[in-house]
């Protein structure tokens, strides 16, 4: 399968979207697809001190209650706990759902 | 004598290392290793961040202070503690010296996230020390970390540490020694010491990622597996149904403790003041003096030191929810509803050591890095119902509810009224949080963005150091906060002093008893009379004392259980019904505790916030007694 392709396919699919038990690589981080408060930038460079950032593999392990939220996510070696709200501006591939 | 360590900017005291390090990454563990019970825990100026110092002195005879910074994933401060940390290490602090090396602890089975903190430490241009810490753990879990490699990737000194074990933290001694010599021979002042740090911005922190990763592939010979047990409890304790009620049981337990495990000690502490009393009372002539120490100090300082046990129950659990990893789960399944009314997931911590004592709780409110979620989390802490007010409680309960069993004869009504008033700060103090952050804290919530630690069984010894610094504290403050606020008290219950050939009791002539008759017609509409009023103005400085003026103003001159027995009996005949109800429900919203408003004066740096509380409580508490009156008086047709 060719990069755009793979892209365009996957356009648009946030790591906020996805379910417990799916697997993915991050692509890319976009801050303006998530709601937040915080000065722009101080999101993205958060999600990257946390280990969110291009190329990492992730699997969702756990979802909070009501409405599936937060979520918390294997990141490398660690686990991170974060709101779907936040999660939407980690663009992924999904790998297994 | 101080002996030259060849520090120019200090040739005085002794040399200082700082250590820095992700939040659970064994740094406590590896302070209270270095420094045994040799630290002091104090405040930084301005701030109430904690600043930990501990001394030792290393295998080389140097002696060396050791300063234990908040945990931080960054130097990009987002919150007063890992501005602090921020500060001392660049050497920003007027009052605190630049550390001659710093020891960058990190924990060796969560490389990937420890390691860019490492990389920035480095660009300070200071001596590093990395501390590969839990390396036990991550052999256990056949990660294969060369430390070798990684101090040729680094450019730093790599030494292995387990915290937890006595010989476990031998080569960092070694190393420390090491590095304060080269430093001592360079002559080396750490003060003009290049710093090439400086904040990182989101493409720095992508060249920091991919350098940790060209790293951990030279010199981690296996890769690190998450945490297998972590993740297979989590799959109970994380399910949302099971995970909840899990949740629910724990916390039904720990309240059971607070009360059940704390009676004794309680009942030990309570039978020394009376025997003390006692035996001053027999060996002491009449006078100001004999009443300054029996009904001012063993009688104020007393009532509080009193719950002493109940605090340290409560901080046990805490403990050890906090060091089993288990607290950033609770956070996690309460994170959405809480959310419902605006509040974050972590206020969940401060709110539950409110019910032991507010100032606790909103001193534990420093987690939440957004300042409104803050705020409207120590606004609301005060509504929690804190042990102060049980005393309370339990008295009026006991001369005005009857014995009965409800609800089919599962539920005794005193109990049942008992839930009623816990219950009823909780909802308002949600129901204030959602106006709050929709009126005067609006704004989104902070983003959530923590990390769930691996599971770990919690050391005694870290349990207990923790629970002395507690008790340390809290002694403290009876002693000097709550000391000076007594010896106000009891000075305007009095003074001036009764007349001779007096009728009434002696209160009724001093300032307090001035004051409860000023009062008076202000709480006449509330059922409130002037014995309740003089009862509220020594009940600024702890609930519970209230009890003891009501029984001082019945002119009763027992003390502790046999009195709170005879007033209730007392009370029942002078009080009517609604005025009983409309007291508990005073005390629901009572705002008048002095140190819980001067801890929120400290913590908010700000008059403003602690003035809103005091009035905003005051009349919430007093629009509801109104109410419980009316109502009450209207159904009983009085």
């Amino acid at each position: 399968m060719r990069t755009e392709t793979g892209l365009a396919m996957n356009a648009g699919v946030s790591l906020g979207a996805l379910r417990k038990g799916a697997q993915a690589e991050i692509v890319a981080l976009d801050e303006t697809a998530a709601t937040t408060t915080l000065d722009t930038g101080e999101l993205e460079r958060r999600l990257i001190e946390m280990g969110l950032v291009e190329g990492a593999r992730i699997e969702i392990l756990h979802e909070g209650f009501p409405r599936r939220d937060p979520i918390a996510v294997l990141v490398g070696d660690s686990t991170i706990a974060l709101r779907r709200a936040e999660a939407n501006a980690v663009m992924v591939r999904r790998l297994k759902d | 004598m101080p002996k030259d360590d060849g520090f120019p900017p200090r040739p005085a005291g002794p040399p200082r290392i700082a250590l820095v390090g992700n939040p659970n990454c064994g740094k406590t563990a590896l302070f209270n290793a270095l420094t045994g019970a040799r630290q002091k825990v104090a405040n930084y100026a301005g701030v109430t961040v904690e600043r930990k110092e501990g001394l030792f002195v290393s295998p080389g005879g140097t002696r060396v202070k050791v300063i234990d910074l908040p945990g931080t994933y960054s130097l990009r401060a987002r919150s007063p503690d890992e501005e602090v940390t921020r500060d001392v290490v660049l050497g920003r602090r007027a009052d605190e010296e630049v550390p001659e090396a710093i020891v960058c602890v990190v924990d060796a089975t969560r490389l990937r996230l420890n390691l860019r903190l490492v990389l920035e430490m480095k660009k300070l241009g200071r001596p590093v020390i990395l501390a590969l810490n839990m390396m036990d753990e991550a052999e256990s879990q056949g990660i294969a970390v060369d430390a070798a490699e990684l101090s040729a990737a680094l450019g730093m000194p790599v030494v292995p540490t387990v915290a937890i074990r006595k010989d476990g933290i031998q080569p960092l001694l070694d190393q420390i020694d090491r590095t304060l010599q080269v430093a001592k021979s360079e002559g080396l002042a750490p003060k003009t010491a290049p710093c090439g740090w400086s904040e990182p911005s989101a493409r720095d922190l992508r060249d920091y990622h991919l350098e940790v990763e060209t790293i951990l592939a030279q010199a981690v010979g296996r890769p690190s597996r998450p945490h297998l047990a972590t993740r297979k409890i989590d799959s109970v304790l994380l399910q949302p149904a099971a995970g909840l009620a899990i949740l629910l049981i724990l916390l039904f337990l720990m309240f059971q403790a607070v009360f059940s495990w704390a009676r004794l000690p309680m009942e030990l502490i309570d039978g020394g003041l009376s025997a003390v009393k006692g035996a001053i009372d027999a060996g002491m002539a009449d006078g100001p003096l004999k009443s300054l120490i029996t009904d001012g100090i063993i009688g104020g300082v007393g009532s509080v030191v009193i719950f002493l046990p109940q605090i340290l129950v409560l901080f046990l659990f805490i403990q050890i929810l906090e060091d089993s990893g288990y607290m950033a789960r609770a956070a996690f399944l309460l994170d959405k509803m809480m959310g419902g009314v605006g509040l974050h997931g972590r206020a969940f911590i401060p709110l539950l050591s409110s019910f032991a004592c507010a100032v606790p709780g909103i001193m534990a409110a420093r987690t939440i890095e957004n300042r409104t979620d803050r705020i409207a989390t120590i606004m609301i802490a005060p509504l929690m119902t804190c042990s102060a007010r049980l005393p309370v409680y339990t008295l009026i309960i006991a001369a005005f509810i009857p014995q009965r069993q409800v609800l089919g004869g599962w539920v005794g009504l005193p109990g049942l009224v008992l839930f009623a008033l816990y219950a009823a700060g909780i909802l308002s103090g949600l129901l204030i949080a959602f106006i709050l952050k929709r009126t005067v804290l609006t704004g989104a919530r902070e983003p959530l963005l923590m990390e769930l630690p691996a599971y770990r069984l919690p050391r005694p010894r870290n349990v207990l150091l923790g629970l002395y610094e507690r008790a340390r504290a809290f002694l403290v403050r009876a002693g000097t906060t709550i000391f000076a606020l007594m010896v106000v008290i009891w000075a305007l219950a009095s003074f001036p002093a009764a007349p001779e050939g007096a009728t009434l009791p002696a209160i009724d002539y001093s300032i307090a008893g001035m004051i409860g008759h000023f009062l008076e017609p202000l709480l006449a509409p509330i059922g409130f009379n002037w014995e309740i009023a003089v009862a509220l103005v020594p009940g600024m400085a702890a609930r519970e004392v209230a009890v003891g003026v009501l029984g001082t103003v019945y002119a009763l001159s027992d003390s502790g259980d046999a009195m709170r027995n005879s007033l209730a009996g007392l009370l029942a005949h002078s009080w009517s019904l609604p005025t009983a109800l409309s007291f508990l429900t005073w005390y629901v919203f009572a705002p008048q505790c002095i140190a819980t408003l001067s801890v929120v004066r400290r913590e908010l740096n700000s008059y403003w916030w602690p003035t809103a509380m005091f009035f905003g409580l005051t009349s919430l508490a007093y629009g509801a007694s109104f109410a419980t009156f009316r109502v009450a008086s209207a159904l009983i047709g009085e």
